[in-house]
């Protein structure tokens, strides 16, 4: 942490009991090369860092691996269900993920529509109740409807991870309004992943209250992916304090920042 | 000699084989793969002791960068 400011009634982020230095989760994927990666998620001060779980290319033998670049005693490894598009499928995936032995912690992802990569509510709600009596942490990758969102929290949720807008589209938040709702009526912590362009974007979304934020595009298709990372370690600082600060009210007319007293005659 | 599907490919191996020799041979480090035996986990301890027969569906898989 660079901030020298102290926050107001700043707690550090919690999810199921585990605290966390960083509400910056940034993920692996789409690096130009695997130098990039390790700087930029070094520079995004992220503790939590997001990996696929995939075929070993038995021609390549390790080498595409991982863990052979990235220090997971740094890092707290989160597995992913990307690429699955069934809820047996991501249950098959999160059990080969576990079995790496780091944590039992799951970004669970369940995809319903290759154009698009919106999820299978269905098919999520069923794999997050599964995985969740089988004790893991399920951290479900959503959509922003609020609905789905407090369904996950029963099912037994550790987090609820609506997008901003879609997975890799760079365009924002496109629903702050619903992403405030599933914030304000979730008791788990909101994370919102998938859709951040840039770092006004991070900004906007920690504004509107929710606990964190998960990249990766953002940060690995900038032309300076380190730069890019650190911009987003502000950006995800500066809404968050922007957040418990308090914002002044929005007002459709203008008033003064100077004295209208003591005017010359 | 005993043919296995291993990560989809039809693999030979010298017969009996474990599921460790299978990733020796492969020169994989058993510390950085989860093995999947016919749809269930084995678990590193059992690798040695989990036999290997003909016909057999293997898929190695670790951690690769993701979102």
């Amino acid at each position: 942490m660079t901030t020298t400011v102290s926050a107001p009634a700043e707690v550090p982020l919690t999810i199921a009991g585990r605290p966390f230095r960083s509400r910056l989760m940034v993920g692996t994927g789409k690096y130009r090369t695997t130098d990039d990666m390790v700087r930029a998620i070094e520079a995004s001060g992220a503790e939590i860092v997001t990996v696929a779980v995939r075929r070993v290319d038995l021609n390549r033998k390790n080498a595409e691996g991982i863990l052979h670049h990235l220090d997971a005693g740094q890092y707290f490894l989160l597995a992913n269900t990307a690429g699955c598009y069934s809820a047996a499928e991501a249950i098959r995936y999160a059990r080969l993920a576990r079995e790496a032995g780091f944590n039992d912690f799951l970004k669970l992802e369940v995809i319903g529509d290759r154009e698009t990569l919106l999820p299978d509510v269905a098919g999520l709600l069923e794999a997050a109740a599964t995985l969740t009596k089988d004790g893991f942490r399920v951290m479900a990758y959503t959509n922003d409807d609020l609905v789905t969102a407090l369904r996950l929290e029963e099912a037994g949720c550790v987090a609820v991870m609506p997008l901003a807008s879609p997975i890799g589209s760079g365009l924002g938040l496109v629903n702050p309004y619903g992403i405030r709702t599933i914030k304000r009526r979730l008791s788990v912590p909101v994370i919102v992943d998938a859709g951040v362009g840039t770092a006004s974007d991070a900004c906007v979304t920690m504004e509107q209250g929710v606990d964190g934020i998960l990249m990766n595009t953002a940060i690995a298709e900038a032309t300076d992916p380190v730069a890019m990372a650190t911009a987003m370690r502000h950006a995800v600082e500066a809404g968050r304090l922007a957040f418990l600060a308090g914002r002044m009210p929005r007002r459709e007319v203008a008033a003064p920042s100077s004295p209208t007293q003591g005017l010359l005659g | 000699m005993l043919r296995v599907q291993i990560n989809g490919e039809s693999r030979e191996f010298d017969a009996p084989a474990s599921l460790l020799d299978l990733l020796r041979s492969l020169d994989l480090d058993p510390r950085m793969v989860v093995v999947e035996h016919n749809r269930a986990i084995v678990r590193r301890p059992e690798l040695a002791s989990t036999p290997v027969h003909e016909g057999d569906r293997i898929e190695l898989v670790h951690f690769v960068g993701g979102g």
